[in-house]
């Protein structure tokens, strides 16, 4: 395999876990616009566990990824107490704040970044991705997962039939937490660098739209959307800033037409399941709703 | 007519820009008598960075107030203005002006942001509002302005480049006062700034075309059930919006001299933090946390160092956002904001 694809794929695969980290929660109608904050606790934490304290790698990744879900769970409680576009800008402000710290401790190389010796293989970050995927399908099946996405629909309707809005919303952000910091950390192994540069605001912005996009009602939204937001400009590569231009239309023209984002529960309905895994009716053929 | 904050809020409104200017004259003179002539010289230039930025977060606070709607366009039209009034006078398009072409320029820069913004305006609103009724309750025109963003910013860079340039205004002159320098452009930009923001303050509460859009900013469907036309009045909110962005974008290329295709994103997100300092939706707010925004970070550049200023900023942006969603100093939203 050649080393352009492989990186594409590295890429493609931690990208994916990113945006179910985005998803969990997104899906329970919680916009988190902090990913890179998150990602970045993964990244960081593990770098210095194995750089600095001279962890394994086996080891030190999934205390990372743990360090990230115990971190959302803590912020779940403020943040939850904020609505729309208040908590669109209290997880902003949550992912800035998150990089500023990093950007100034000494420990975590402030401006230099760390360097992460550890390196882990493609395969390893493949087999993560597809365990993620199939977690979280599993999840959206699950009571949990109804009842996040009876919060997503009509949060009353769901108060009047028993849901815990509080403990679904903060199990969402704990567990988006989690997944968010399981990609950083595989970035930083695969990378060998980590820099608090790279988890700026820009990031947390597409892997938000990687998620909206793909569409946040089922779990194959942030599959596609991952696949189209990572692909896409990797087709586009010829024009250099055009593919962005032509990337920037997309996302309008998609917002026009499928507002819920490319994948939705109809579209599901519509479709039988040897269809399903074309992937390829979404892109327009399919009735609007 | 309790229900209308604005309204409300009218009276109290008349006596804040005394409040601000004699704050401001008691700053200066405080850190000339505190520190001497540095910190003077920071105080100054926070204020001239913070009427900057208090500009731009009234156009952010605009549009969530009346819309519900996070304009994330905004940086990117604050920047579009300084990069084609560069652009033109740097091709010679503007020869014809003489030595006026920088002032044609920028004014060449404002028109293109209002334009923008009612593209962004055409593809988002109105579109959904056509399709679904009401645009006001959706994440979509957010996600669709992230979409602008992309599109502008990278306009941009392919047609004029990634470097920053230097944008050279004719004029000198300083003035000294108290042994401090301060230069024109910078007074002048002061003082446009407060005009502009005093006029959008004026339009809000005293005319017909406030009125709407006050009522829209309380309820879309009630505003067209009272015969507010919804269609013809939003445009207007995006043509505010690019007229702030776009003097804004203006007054900084004249002040520091520079542009670059990135020179909205560090003032954007001073601009959403100021806004949320001062409290979203409201007009004043913006305005003072505009001001104390640039203060603190010419201040903490000053005594803490550089990289200080972000963390000091959103850090404080989180702890209010969860404590105190109507902001530091509680002015009243345009509408009730509908969160």
């Amino acid at each position: 395999m050649s080393g352009y694809l492989s990186a594409t794929l590295a890429i493609l695969c931690i990208n994916l876990i990113f945006a179910y980290g985005i998803f969990v929660t997104a899906a329970a109608g919680q916009i988190n616009l902090g990913g890179a904050g998150f990602q970045a606790i993964g990244a960081y934490g593990t770098a210095w566990l194995s750089a600095s304290a001279g962890l394994p790698v086996s080891f030190s990744i999934p205390a990372a990824t743990l360090i990230a879900a115990l971190i959302g769970f803590l912020i779940s409680f403020p943040v939850l107490r904020t609505r729309g576009v208040y908590m669109v800008l209290a997880t902003f402000a949550f992912g800035e704040v998150v990089a500023g710290f990093l950007l100034r401790s000494p420990v975590f190389g402030g401006a230099m970044g760390m360097v992460v010796p550890a390196h882990i293989e493609l395969p390893a970050i493949i087999v993560s991705a597809v365990v993620v995927t199939l977690l979280t399908f599993y999840l959206m099946a699950t009571r949990l997962g109804l009842a996040m996405r009876s919060l997503n629909d009509d949060e009353e309707a769901a108060i009047v039939m028993g849901v815990n809005v509080r403990a679904v919303q903060v199990a969402a952000f704990t567990i988006g937490g989690a997944f968010c910091g399981l990609s950083g950390a595989l970035y930083a192994h695969n990378f060998a660098f980590v820099e608090a540069q790279y988890f700026n605001s820009l990031l947390s912005i597409y892997v938000l739209l990687f998620v909206l996009i793909g569409g946040a009602q089922t779990a194959w939204g942030p599959l596609v959307g991952s696949l189209f937001f990572t692909l896409l400009p990797e087709l586009l590569r010829i024009g250099g800033s055009a593919r962005y231009v032509v990337f920037g239309v997309a996302i309008v023209l998609m917002m026009m037409l499928r507002p819920e984002g490319i994948v939705t529960r109809d579209l599901l309905r519509r479709l039988s399941p040897r269809q399903l895994f074309n992937r390829r009716p979404a892109s327009g053929s399919a009735p609007r709703d | 007519m309790n229900t209308l904050p604005g309204l409300a809020r009218s009276r109290a409104a008349l006596s804040a820009p005394a409040v601000i200017a004699a704050v401001i004259v008691i700053l200066v003179l405080l850190g000339i008598a505190i520190g001497g002539q540095v910190i003077a010289r920071q105080v100054v230039s926070g204020l001239m960075l913070g009427a900057i930025y208090m500009t731009v977060a009234v156009a952010f606070t605009l549009t969530i107030g009346v819309l519900n709607f996070l304009n994330f366009t905004i940086p990117t039209l604050f920047m579009l203005t300084g990069m084609v009034a560069w652009g033109l006078v740097a091709r010679g398009y503007l020869a014809f002006a003489g030595g006026w072409a920088w002032l044609a320029g920028l004014a060449a820069g404002v028109t293109v942001a209002v334009v923008a913004s009612l593209l962004v305006e055409r593809f988002t609103f109105r579109y959904m509002k056509m399709k679904h009724g009401d645009a006001t309750e959706h994440a979509i025109p957010l996600v669709s302005s992230l979409g602008f963003l992309l599109i502008f910013e990278n306009l941009v860079l392919m047609t004029m480049g990634s470097d920053s340039q230097r944008f050279a205004v004719p004029f000198k002159a300083d003035i000294h006062i108290f042994g401090l320098v301060i230069g024109v452009p910078q007074l002048a930009s002061f003082a446009l700034t407060i005009i502009v923001v005093a006029g959008l303050t004026f339009i809000l509460r005293s005319t017909k075309i406030g009125r709407a859009l006050r009522t829209i900013a309380e309820n879309p469907d009630t505003a067209s059930l009272l015969g507010v036309d919804v269609g013809r009045v939003v445009p207007i909110v995006f043509i505010l919006t690019g007229l702030l962005s776009g003097v804004a974008g203006a007054l900084f290329t004249v002040n520091y001299g520079d542009v670059s295709p990135f020179m909205g994103d560090n003032v954007g997100t001073k601009a959403i933090a100021a806004m949320v300092l001062g409290g979203i939706g409201s007009i004043w707010g913006a305005i003072i946390g505009g001001l104390v925004v640039g203060l603190a970070e010419t201040l903490s550049i000053q005594f803490f160092g550089g990289d200080s200023v972000q963390i000091t900023v959103w850090g404080l942006v989180l702890i209010i956002i969860i404590l105190r969603p109507k902001g530091l100093f509680g002015a009243a939203p345009i509408g009730k904001g509908k969160m």
